[in-house]
């Protein structure tokens, strides 16, 4: 019963994204950056015609990344501002009175959002980002050495976000939950680049900054391994300045992070599903 | 305090014992305790924040007591499967905008874990009178619209308890006979019916049984002829003899005043058979009966009474 009503919710949240403006505004928003990106490569391509084919596609690896942070950012976007409403909006306006009153778990009902949201999430991370490889391919000839595991790392780091979205969306309300979660993005993402440029000045407070943040929230630290997964291996000779510069990578997450994130995600919707289960609707 | 009951948590369709709620410093509910039985409908009255729509949601699970135990068709209400065969209507009645009225009838089939035809689904919207809307989107209903989806939504998965908050609140006159039908039909088909409703008259005609809440206490509550006591019967009659008063006085207590006589019948006395046969045999002693007219106190005015005067009742 209880997995039968974690698919049926996870469902019907997927059912409910597909058909809400946010989606329209989201693929709206992946559009603009898919055609910008393909114009943008197609004029490095032109611009860097006078420089090898290695040269090209190192700047092209460079803009890549910066395209995909731009990727991200939407994917966090609405993924957050989806998770937001989904929970405290249907408290709030009462739906969830006759859906709780069936013979179902509380914590059944949250792991099935959470579930619906990380497919919806992810295939959108998957499909926007194939997408932009493949321009890049077709205009530049380039292809991220770990595509797939960059994507991978991107996936996880937007369900990390709608994650702490749903958790604060048991708690607050709707929209301020959304807002909530994306300004904790924005302000981890600026820590890690202010503790890059203490890495890279040798300035241990500042670098402990960044280490902190990753630890906060780890959206961060999987955007980096992201990028890292993306950019070019030449890039690697500048590794020791990457670090003070917000669009390269350093390398790979280890396991030991990797598997810090996953329990963070768990804990923190762990966390969701208790809260939720002790509110008084 | 306690509403009397023959039910035991095993048997009745709703058992709730000591139930208190607090929000903050305001005690919404203290000590509240109602039984309904298999198959019968019992009316929540009270005035506003009473506590009736708080007791609602302790009832299902949807707010936590502070205090007492539910039991729902005889299994604890900490076990959602207690749900099972349940049917609500929220006071707040609102359902996914983004969803068909057929498609939010399908998914509560689902959570309900129960197995009920597309077909008996769409029976169940033409009962409330959306038969046509089936394939529309709820965003563009009408608040009276999402009442009579809240009310097929309580009704589609066959349930053997529906609990109705404020069924009529959105509802046209129309809509409110239709209500009425659904629960007098809903009592022949043996299922339990818990109605909170403002409106007096609804719940006299249809309730077998009403509790009456105030400042979330139990004020009183009984079946409708416990609450509303006393029957009189008015009589204007003539050449009444000595054998004819005592046949009179044998209904019941009798007050004179003239040609009229006034019959103060028991609380239990079944007016239909009673009143025939005291005529028939008035008649068959030689009294000219020029008129009879049977009164009773109506709910709303013994509501008010006990809401004025509490602490007076017997519950």
């Amino acid at each position: 019963m209880t997995a039968r009503t974690v698919l049926t919710v996870a469902a019907l949240t997927l059912r409910e994204a597909s058909r809400r403006r946010v989606v329209w505004a989201l693929l709206g928003m992946t559009v603009v950056l898919l055609a910008l990106g393909s114009w943008g490569f197609s004029r490095v391509a032109d611009e860097f015609g006078g420089l090898g084919i290695l040269e090209a596609r190192i700047a092209a690896s460079t803009i890549l990344n910066l395209v995909m942070f731009g990727l991200s950012l939407i994917a966090a976007l609405g993924t957050a501002f989806l998770a937001g409403p989904t929970l405290a909006g249907e408290v709030e306006s009462g739906i969830a009175l006759a859906v709780l009153a069936r013979p179902v778990r509380r914590s059944a009902v949250v792991v099935g959002k959470w579930l619906g949201l990380v497919v919806f999430g992810g295939s959108f991370v998957v499909v926007a980002g194939l997408g932009q490889f493949f321009i890049v391919d077709a205009t530049v000839g380039y292809w991220p050495p770990q595509a797939f595991t960059g994507l991978a790392l991107l996936a996880l780091q937007t369900t990390t976000l709608l994650t702490l979205a749903l958790l604060l969306s048991t708690v607050i309300s709707p929209m301020a939950s959304g807002i909530v979660a994306v300004g904790l993005f924005g302000a981890t993402w600026i820590a890690g680049v202010v503790g890059g440029l203490g890495a890279a000045f040798d300035n241990q407070a500042l670098a402990q900054m960044g280490d902190v943040s990753r630890l906060v929230l780890p959206t961060d630290g999987l955007w980096r391994g992201a990028m890292s997964a993306f950019q070019h291996p030449a890039l690697g000779f500048f590794l020791a300045e990457a670090e003070g510069f917000p669009f390269l990578g350093t390398g790979l997450p280890g396991t030991g992070y990797l598997l810090y994130a996953v329990a963070w995600v768990a804990a923190v919707l762990g966390l969701a599903v208790l809260t939720f289960g002790r509110r008084d609707l | 305090m306690s509403v009397e009951s023959t039910a035991s948590p095993e048997t009745a369709a709703v058992h709730a014992a000591g139930l208190r709620k607090r929000y903050g410093r305001q005690v919404a509910v203290h000590d509240v305790s109602l039984t309904v039985g298999r198959g019968e409908v019992v009316g929540l009255l009270g005035p506003n924040g009473a506590g009736k729509t708080s007791v609602i949601k302790m009832v299902l699970g949807l707010v936590r007591p502070d205090a007492g135990e539910v039991h729902l068709l005889g299994r604890p209400g900490t076990d959602p499967g207690s749900r099972s065969e349940i049917g609500y209507l929220p006071e707040l009645f609102r359902y996914q905008p983004w969803l068909t009225a057929a498609e939010v009838l399908t998914l509560h089939v689902r959570l309900s874990g129960r197995t009920v035809t597309r077909e008996r689904q769409r029976e169940t919207l033409g009962l409330v009178g959306l038969a046509d809307r089936a394939d529309d989107r709820v965003h563009g209903f009408s608040k009276g619209m999402q009442q009579r989806l809240g009310l097929a939504v309580a009704l589609v998965a066959e349930p053997r308890l529906v609990i109705l908050d404020e069924p009529t609140s959105a509802l046209d006159p129309l809509g409110r006979a239709d209500v009425r039908d659904i629960v007098r039909s809903l009592r022949e088909r043996g299922v339990a019916v818990l109605l909170n409703s403002h409106l007096i008259g609804e719940v006299e005609r249809v309730c077998d049984r009403v509790v009456i809440l105030n400042h979330g206490r139990v004020a009183a509550s009984g079946t409708l002829a416990q609450l509303l006591g006393r029957q009189e019967l008015h009589l204007r009659l003539g050449k009444v003899t000595a054998t004819a008063y005592e046949r009179l006085a044998a209904a019941g207590e009798v007050v004179r005043d003239g040609e009229v006589h006034t019959v103060v019948l028991p609380p239990d006395a079944d007016l239909a058979t009673a009143v025939p046969r005291l005529v028939a045999d008035l008649v068959g002693l030689g009294v000219d009966v020029h008129a009879v007219e049977p009164s009773r106190v109506t709910l709303e005015e013994r509501l008010l009474d006990i809401l004025r005067h509490p602490g007076e009742e017997a519950s």
